[in-house]
C-alpha cells in the first residue's frame, strides 16, 4: 500500500499540468470526506456508551441486582430479569452450541460439495431471519398447544438464533485445521469420530469457542424472540422453566414504554449492566483474534 | 475453489465402523436440522397464517385497514411503514458505509484502520433494545431540535417533509436503523473491496491515474456486484429490525403522508399487539404480517449472497 502511495503521487507530480492539479484536488477532498464517513460512523458508539454510562451508573445500585419490582406500586430492581437471563441464555447455549459444532463437523469434514453448500446456505440465510420471526414460529409449536408462555420456549428460540452462527463459525475454524493432522491421527488407527473429536475439534477450539461465545453475547440482547415466548414476569422465577421468565432486554423494553421516571430510569440501569456484558464478552473475543491476526 | 473441493470432503466415506457411522449420522442430522428449521418456519408461518390469508386474499397485502373491531385486516400500512423506514436508513447509510469500507480497505494505515475497523464491529454488538432507549431519551430528542426542524425549515412546504418534527416517528425508525445496518454495509463492502485483485489497481496507477480515480474506476467497478449485496442485507437487516425502531416510530397503523409522520412496521405491529391479540382472526392474521416479512427478507437475503459471492467468492473458498 505504502509502495501504491508513492507511486500515486508521483504519478500526479509527472502529469504537472492544471488538469493534473485539478485531479489531486479532487482526489485529496474525497479521501478527506472518506476519512470523515470513517470516523462519523464510529461516533455512535461513543454516543451510546456515554449516554448508557452516564445514565445507567446513576441509576445502578446493589437493589437492581438483588431485588424483583416491588408487586404493587414503583420500586424495586431487576432481580427477575437477571435470574431470568442467566437461566435461559445459557439452556440455549446448552442447546445450540452441540447441535451447531456438529452440524459444522458435518459440513467441514464429511458432507458431500453439494449438500455442504446446501446447509451453508441455509445457514447463512436462518441467520438472516429476523428475530421476531424466530419467535412466532417458536410461538407456535412450544406456546400455541400448552397455551402457556413458558421460559422453555424462550431458551429454544435464542437456540434457534445461536445454532446458525455457532455453526458458520466453527465451520470456518475446522477449516483452518492443517490436512495433515488429520492424516497422521488416521494413519495412527485412531478412529474418524475419535479423530474428529481430539483432533480436529481440540484444534479448531479457539475459534469455536470465540463463535460459541459471540452467539452468547448476542443472545443475551435479543428481545423480541422472548416477547412471545418466555413473556417476561415481575417475579423471580429460578428453575420452573414451564412458567414465564423474564429478561434484561424484556425489562429494559417493558420499562423504557412506563411515563414513569423512575421505572425510566431503571431501564438504564439495566441497560448498563446489559451492555457491560456484552460489550466485555465482545472485547475480550474479539481483540484476542484481533490479536492473532495482527501477530 | 479447487482447495475447497478438497477440503469438502475431508473424510469422505472413509467413516465405515460402527462408531463412525453413529458418529457420521449424529453430526449429518444435526447439520439438516437446520435446513428443517428454515422450512419449518415458513411452514408453521403459513399455517398459522391460513385463516386469515384465506379470508382476505390478496385483499390481505392491499388493504389499508387493520381494525381488530370490525375483524378487517389489510397490511399495507405496515408494509408501507416498513419500506420506508428501511429506504430511509439505505438511503443515509449506504454512501457513508461505503465510503468507510473506501476508507479502510484503502487509504487508511493499519494502526487507524485497526481499531476504527474494531470499533464498527462493536456497534453491532450493541442490542437493539439498547438502542430504542437510547433513541427514545436521547437521539429523538436531538433530531426533533435539530435535523428534523432543518429539513422542516427548507423542505417542510413538500408535503413528504412537512412537519412538526416530534423525533419520533419514520425519520427517527430510519436514523436508528442507519446506525444498525452501518456495520453490516461497512463490514462486507470491505471485504468485498479488499478482494479485489491488486493487479487492477496497479494497472490504474500505471496508467497514471490518482489513488481516488484508481478507486472509482478500478476498484468499486469490479466490487459492484458485491457492495451492492452488501447494500441488500442492510436492507434485510433493517426490514427485520424489531425492538429499536418499535421503540421510536410512535406505533401508528396508517399509511404515514410525511417521512416526519408515527407509523409502524410489520416488526413492530408484531411486537406491539401480538400478545394481545385474540386468539382466532387476529393472531392469524399477526402470523400472516409475519409470512409477508419472511417472504421479503428471505428474497433479499438470497439475492444478496449470490452478489456477494460472486465478487468474494462462496464462503467455502478459503
Amino acid at each position: 500500500m505504502a509502495v501504491a502511495l508513492a507511486q500515486s503521487s508521483m504519478a500526479a507530480r509527472l502529469t504537472g499540468a492544471r488538469v493534473g492539479r485539478r485531479r489531486t484536488a479532487v482526489d485529496r477532498s474525497m479521501r478527506t470526506i472518506a476519512m470523515a464517513a470513517a470516523f462519523l460512523c464510529a461516533a455512535p458508539l461513543v454516543a451510546v456508551l456515554f449516554f448508557v454510562a452516564a445514565k445507567g451508573l446513576s441509576a445502578l445500585s446493589l437493589d437492581l441486582i438483588t431485588k424483583p419490582p416491588k408487586a404493587l406500586g414503583i420500586g424495586g430492581g431487576a432481580a427477575n430479569a437477571v435470574v431470568g437471563t442467566l437461566q435461559m441464555v445459557p439452556l440455549a447455549a446448552l442447546i445450540a452450541v452441540p447441535v451447531g459444532v456438529l452440524g459444522a463437523v458435518y459440513v467441514g469434514e464429511f458432507a458431500g460439495r453439494r449438500s455442504a453448500r446446501i446447509i451453508r446456505f441455509c445457514a447463512d440465510v436462518l441467520v438472516g431471519v429476523p428475530s421476531i420471526l424466530i419467535g412466532i414460529f417458536v410461538f407456535t409449536f412450544l406456546v400455541l398447544p400448552f397455551k402457556q408462555f413458558n421460559a422453555f420456549a424462550g431458551a429454544v428460540a435464542l437456540a434457534v438464533i445461536m445454532i446458525p452462527v455457532v455453526m458458520r463459525t466453527t465451520e470456518e475454524s475446522l477449516h483452518l485445521v492443517p490436512n495433515a493432522l488429520r492424516e497422521a491421527s488416521l494413519a495412527l488407527g485412531v478412529p474418524v469420530w475419535r479423530t474428529v473429536l481430539s483432533v480436529v475439534l481440540r484444534t479448531g477450539m479457539p475459534g469455536i469457542l470465540t463463535g460459541a461465545m459471540l452467539a452468547f453475547a448476542r443472545a443475551m440482547g435479543e428481545t423480541a424472540p422472548l416477547l412471545f415466548t418466555a413473556l417476561g414476569s415481575r417475579v423471580v422465577n429460578v428453575g420452573d422453566f414451564g412458567r414465564p421468565m423474564d429478561a434484561l432486554p424484556l425489562f429494559i423494553y417493558v420499562n423504557a414504554r412506563q411515563p414513569v421516571d423512575a421505572l425510566n430510569e431503571q431501564a438504564w440501569g439495566a441497560a448498563f449492566l446489559l451492555l457491560l456484558v456484552v460489550l466485555v464478552i465482545n472485547v475480550a473475543v474479539r481483540a484476542r483474534s484481533w490479536g492473532r491476526r495482527i501477530g | 475453489m479447487t482447495q475447497a473441493g478438497v477440503a469438502a470432503a475431508r473424510f469422505g466415506r472413509a467413516a465405515s465402523r460402527f462408531p463412525d457411522l453413529v458418529f457420521r449420522s449424529s453430526s449429518r442430522a444435526l447439520a439438516w436440522l437446520t435446513v428443517a428449521v428454515l422450512g419449518l418456519l415458513g411452514v408453521l408461518l403459513f399455517l398459522n397464517s391460513r385463516e386469515a390469508l384465506e379470508k382476505f386474499g390478496l385483499g390481505f397485502i392491499t388493504g389499508t385497514t387493520w381494525d381488530p373491531i370490525a375483524g378487517i385486516y389489510g397490511a399495507l400500512p405496515f408494509i408501507v411503514g416498513t419500506v420506508l423506514s428501511s429506504f430511509i436508513a439505505v438511503v443515509i447509510a449506504t454512501p457513508i458505509g461505503l465510503l468507510t469500507a473506501i476508507f479502510l480497505a484503502e487509504l487508511a494505515p493499519r494502526r487507524v484502520s485497526i481499531p476504527l475497523t474494531f470499533t464498527i464491529e462493536l456497534l453491532a454488538a450493541i442490542p437493539s433494545v439498547v438502542f430504542g432507549l437510547w433513541g427514545v431519551f436521547v437521539l429523538g430528542p436531538f433530531l426533533s431540535g435539530t435535523v428534523e426542524k432543518w429539513i422542516v425549515d427548507a423542505f417542510g412546504w413538500i408535503p413528504i417533509f412537512a412537519g412538526p418534527p416530534f423525533g419520533v416517528g419514520l425519520f427517527a425508525a430510519g436514523v436508528i436503523l442507519t446506525l444498525m445496518i452501518l456495520p453490516t454495509i461497512v463490514a462486507i463492502s470491505r471485504d468485498v473491496i479488499t478482494a479485489v485483485p491488486d493487479s487492477q489497481r496497479e494497472a490504474m496507477l500505471a496508467l497514471g491515474a490518482t489513488r481516488w480515480e484508481m478507486i472509482t474506476k478500478a476498484v468499486l467497478p469490479y466490487a459492484r456486484s458485491g457492495i451492492i449485496g452488501a447494500v441488500i442485507l442492510g436492507l434485510g437487516r433493517a426490514l427485520g429490525e424489531t425492538m429499536a425502531v418499535t421503540m421510536v416510530i410512535g406505533n401508528r397503523p396508517q399509511v404515514p403522508s410525511s417521512i416526519f409522520d408515527s407509523s409502524q412496521t410489520i416488526a413492530s405491529q408484531i411486537a406491539t399487539t401480538f400478545n394481545e391479540a385474540s386468539l382466532g382472526l387476529q393472531t392469524s392474521a399477526l402470523i400472516g404480517l409475519g409470512l409477508i416479512l419472511l417472504v421479503i427478507t428471505m428474497t433479499l437475503n438470497v439475492i444478496a449472497r449470490l452478489l456477494v459471492w460472486r465478487v468474494a467468492g462462496a464462503p467455502e473458498g478459503h
